[in-house]
């Protein structure tokens, strides 16, 4: 009946054809309002910079990239490295990562918190999470703004109390930045942690406790090896976005504490200077890309191993 | 294999033995690398499942949770086609048949199991199929309930005059509901017969084992005659068997004793096996007697309990087991 | 002081909880209260009024902006909900086929690129075809957010097409459903609120953006949050706090129809 296994195969491929038109549309969009573009940057960082932005076509050169990293003196020509965007690009993974620390050493115990809470509670306290989530980064950047600056909630609270006479400026320090990029993205934490957190079942916890564990050793003998996939999805989160940065940075760190976001952006704006904006972009594209990747091994091989 | 018009048909076997894939190729959700499935003599093996007059009552019922009950029952009969007025009639007509009547316009998740039940059949044959495919539609039902579905799909079966093809892995629903019963394993056919055919002339050793329990005896053929033969029991004496049909064995081979057609005798010359008893299990109707058989061999002889009289059995004391002419069965491998 | 001994007890986790619960929310309740000062200030409380609100409300660069945000978020949201749905419809619910994974990875790529990066992407592209067609209207901005839209309207349609077996669509193809009936009668119907809430991401997403719309947009096309961005570079009175809070508002009343429209179908 090789007449029936055609017809069957016919169906199959049709099958198929029909499933990539009903993709064309989402994959089309995609194409051009984002993927496409990022192709465009990669042929930009290769390109001679234009004396008033943009680039000369078909002009290639490698010095958008040789700039992401060194320096020609102006006059006398020699090569060294550049130290403002080594300090930017240093800043930024530091502030990320200090970010990702913060919020989960904070995260952790809220998720938990949530995840123990009686059934029908547990949708409230996880509501109040949503919502900072779904909510302007503008907004809660402002929010933060209006409590810490100078004539902000705490410094007039302090000084209210004699506590201090002068405000302690916090504004525009590396500190603003981070104490924002944790507010802004504590949720971001919570919420994957939360989803492993609930699954876990803590029958396990009470067999660990049976077998004479305290309660610390059930939390970091038991509960965190097995929430581990929701602790990497929950780093990754943050520390990715937080990499990226720009409107936080931008509103808190008030112009010269810079991050890598920002120092794409003045490339494209003052700095004229597209082919190493690009090759910026490039650079920290692939930073995050690589980070992902991380995050894919680690969790297929915890996935491998609770099978 | 051949189905009858108006038969109840049912497909029995362990899970994975392919009776849910052969109803699914049936009903047109997985199409065969290759034979033909014929419905009165057209082949519909590689049609699409709404062009085949064939229904199907699933495992979960499947019903549409975003309709009501009506609406359920009569979305075949829209998707024919036919007019508005004559939906109405049938879909009421069903209900009746199901006896549903007061739940029309009830949401399918407001409603028990038992009645979900009801309205996956009504929904199924109002369209009145050629065939009613069942799919184990009373696995997820308690005890009581299946009992009582039972003879309810037995019922509807006899109003409607609908083929019905069922699938279960339940042997008592297959016996007490079934015309007949194709027993499968490993993705073939065993055995095709009515439900004593299956029980009492078991052709092979695992339908023999699948289907009620079964000793099962070495014996040796001596001489076979029409449906019966004379063969010595390997743990001795001498009985007649009844043969699988078209078959004339020789030599070495098994025969099957259900525990329930063999009876206790005393270690006189009347016993047709002797050993000793190594235990008496009470199972409220019936009592299981464990004999330890000269060679070795186990063999368990059922015996419906009597209030009034106690068996006086004890662990360790000589019996004989009596099986008589025709209570075994040879088997054919 | 003795309390039973709970395996789920952690010392210490339930204070820090409390502790984010109260940070969370304390920066954007000073926000919401600020707004209502009388005063012009952020820094004292000068009493109740209603004043920033009409201020904002009759600041004709807030209602141009408002009015831009609020053509491109609905309109963007759903072409994206269409383009997901069909997309979700086509990846879910399959055997494994070549060219699976690249969709997924196409369709999730908004969501790993960092949003400064997307934006520059568009800047240089859009810049280019502003000057080749002359065109430079809300296209651009509409066809940006679409693209960055699609992952998030995709995510709850996909998590609820895969909650949704075969069985159904399988038991009205056997009650003589064509198709194209399946789809329509069945399919779409019980997707219908994985569908809702795709669109309500799509939209809450496309509302908030301010990066890539700031890089996009054309001269004079401020959307609120673009507008926003520029205000707070600045000293700002109670007027940006009174578009905050009504802004969050908005967020809060979208988020909670998301939210329990979820809760109520799993």
């Amino acid at each position: 009946m090789t007449q029936a296994q055609d017809i069957i195969r016919a169906a199959a491929r049709r099958d198929i054809r029909n499933r990539w038109w009903l993709s064309a549309p989402a994959l089309v969009i995609i194409f051009l309002a984002a993927i496409g573009p990022l192709f465009v940057v990669v042929l930009y960082s290769v390109m001679v910079k234009g004396d008033y932005g943009d680039v000369k076509y078909w002009q290639f050169s490698g010095q958008g990239w040789f700039e992401v990293l060194f320096e020609r003196d102006m006059f006398d020509n020699t090569v060294s490295f550049a130290d403002a965007h080594l300090s930017i690009l240093w800043r930024s993974v530091k502030l990320a990562a200090i970010t990702t620390i913060v919020t989960l050493i904070l995260g952790f115990p809220t998720a938990y918190f949530i995840a123990t809470r009686p059934r029908h509670r547990r949708d409230l306290w996880l509501f109040l999470i949503t919502i900072p989530f779904w909510t302007n980064l503008l907004i809660r950047t402002f929010a933060i703004q209006e409590v810490f600056r100078n004539e902000g909630l705490l410094n007039v609270a302090l000084m209210r109390t004699g506590l201090i006479d002068q405000p302690i400026q916090i504004m525009f320090t590396d500190f603003a930045i981070l104490l924002g990029m944790g507010y802004v993205y504590l949720p971001l934490m919570v919420l994957p942690l939360y989803a492993s957190l609930e699954k876990f079942d803590f029958r396990l916890a009470e067999a660990a406790a049976d077998l004479y564990a305290n309660s610390s050793r059930v939390l970091r003998r038991i509960i965190v090896p097995m929430v581990m996939p929701g602790i990497v999805a929950g780093s990754i989160l943050v520390f990715v976005p937080s990499l990226g940065a720009y409107v936080t940075p931008r509103l808190l760190g008030g112009g010269k504490n810079l991050m890598l976001g920002n120092l794409i952006e003045l490339q494209f704006g003052q700095g004229r200077n597209w082919p190493l904006g690009s090759a910026l972009s490039i650079s920290l594209t692939a930073i995050v890309m690589l980070s992902l990747l991380v995050y894919v091994r680690a969790a297929s091989k915890t996935e491998a191993r609770h099978g | 294999m051949a189905i009858r018009e108006n038969e109840f048909f049912t497909l029995l076997g362990p899970s994975g033995c392919g009776k849910t894939t052969l109803l699914r190729l049936i009903a047109g959700f997985e199409y065969p690398d290759e034979g033909e499935i014929l419905l009165n003599g057209r082949d519909i093996a590689l049609l699409a499942p709404h062009e085949r007059p064939v229904n199907t009552v699933f495992q979960s019922y499947a019903l549409f949770p975003h309709m009501t009950v009506g609406q359920n029952i009569g979305f075949g009969l829209e998707m024919l086609g036919k007019p508005r007025r004559e939906i109405a009639a049938r879909v009421d007509e069903m209900l009746r048949l199901v006896r549903m009547e007061a739940l029309k316009d009830r949401r399918t998740s407001q409603i028990s199991g038992g009645q979900q039940q009801r309205v996956a059949l009504a929904r199924a044959l109002a369209p009145q199929p050629k065939v009613l495919l069942l799919d184990e539609p009373l696995s997820a039902l308690d005890y009581k309930l299946r009992k009582e579905m039972q003879i309810e799909l037995k019922r509807l079966q006899h109003e409607t005059g609908i083929t019905f093809i069922f699938v279960t892995h339940d042997q008592e629903e297959a016996l007490t509901m079934s015309d007949r019963i194709a027993v499968m394993s490993g993705g073939s056919i065993l055995q095709v017969g009515t439900p004593r055919d299956i029980y009492d002339r078991p052709d092979k050793r695992f339908v023999a084992d699948f289907i009620g329990e079964a000793n099962f005896l070495p014996a040796q053929v001596l001489s076979s005659a029409g449906d019966r033969a004379k063969v010595t029991l390997g743990a001795g004496g001498e009985i007649l068997a009844g043969l699988p049909h078209g078959t004339q064995p020789q030599g070495q081979i098994t025969v099957m004793v259900r525990p329930e057609h063999a009876e206790i005798a005393g270690t006189d010359a009347d016993a047709t096996l002797s050993g000793t008893l190594e235990s008496a299990v009470y199972f409220g109707t019936d009592t299981h007697l464990n004999v330890r058989l000269g060679d070795g061999s186990n063999f368990v002889v059922r015996r419906q309990n009597d209030r009034c009289a106690d068996h006086g059995f004890a662990p360790g004391m000589p019996v004989g087991v009596r099986i008589r002419d025709g209570a075994a069965q040879v088997l054919r491998d | 002081m003795a309390r039973p001994y709970s395996v789920q007890r952690q010392r210490g986790f339930t204070l820090i909880a409390l502790f984010c619960f109260v940070l969370l929310y304390l920066p954007m309740v000073t926000l919401v209260v600020y707004a209502f000062n009388a005063g012009a200030t952020t820094s004292a409380w000068e009493g109740l009024s209603l004043r920033w609100f009409h201020a904002a409300a009759a600041n004709e660069r807030i209602i141009d902006a408002t009015l831009r945000s609020l053509t491109i978020a609905p309109i963007a949201g759903l072409i994206a909900t269409v383009a997901a749905t069909m997309a979700a419809l086509a990846t879910t619910r399959t055997a494994p086929y070549r060219g699976l994974t690249f969709k997924y990875a196409f369709i999730n790529q908004p969501l790993m690129v960092p949003e400064i990066v997307t934006a520059v992407a568009l800047l240089v592209v859009f810049s280019r075809v502003k000057i080749w067609t002359g065109y430079s209207g809300l296209g651009y901005l509409i066809a940006a957010h679409t693209a960055f839209c699609i992952p998030f309207a995709y995510l709850p349609i996909r998590a609820r097409l895969e909650t949704m077996d075969l069985t159904l669509e399988r038991a009205a193809a056997d009650l003589y459903a064509r198709p194209w009936m399946v789809l329509r009668r069945i399919t779409l119907p019980l997707l219908w609120p994985g569908i809702l809430a795709g669109f309500m991401l799509a939209f809450v997403v496309s509302l908030d953006d301010v990066v890539i719309t700031e890089f996009v947009k054309s001269a004079g096309q401020e959307t609120l949050p673009t507008y926003m961005l520029g205000q707070l570079r600045r000293q700002t009175t109670p007027e940006m706090n009174a578009i905050s809070t009504v802004f969050l508002g908005l967020s809060v009343a979208i988020v909670t129809l998301f939210f329990f429209l979820s809760r109520k179908t799993d």
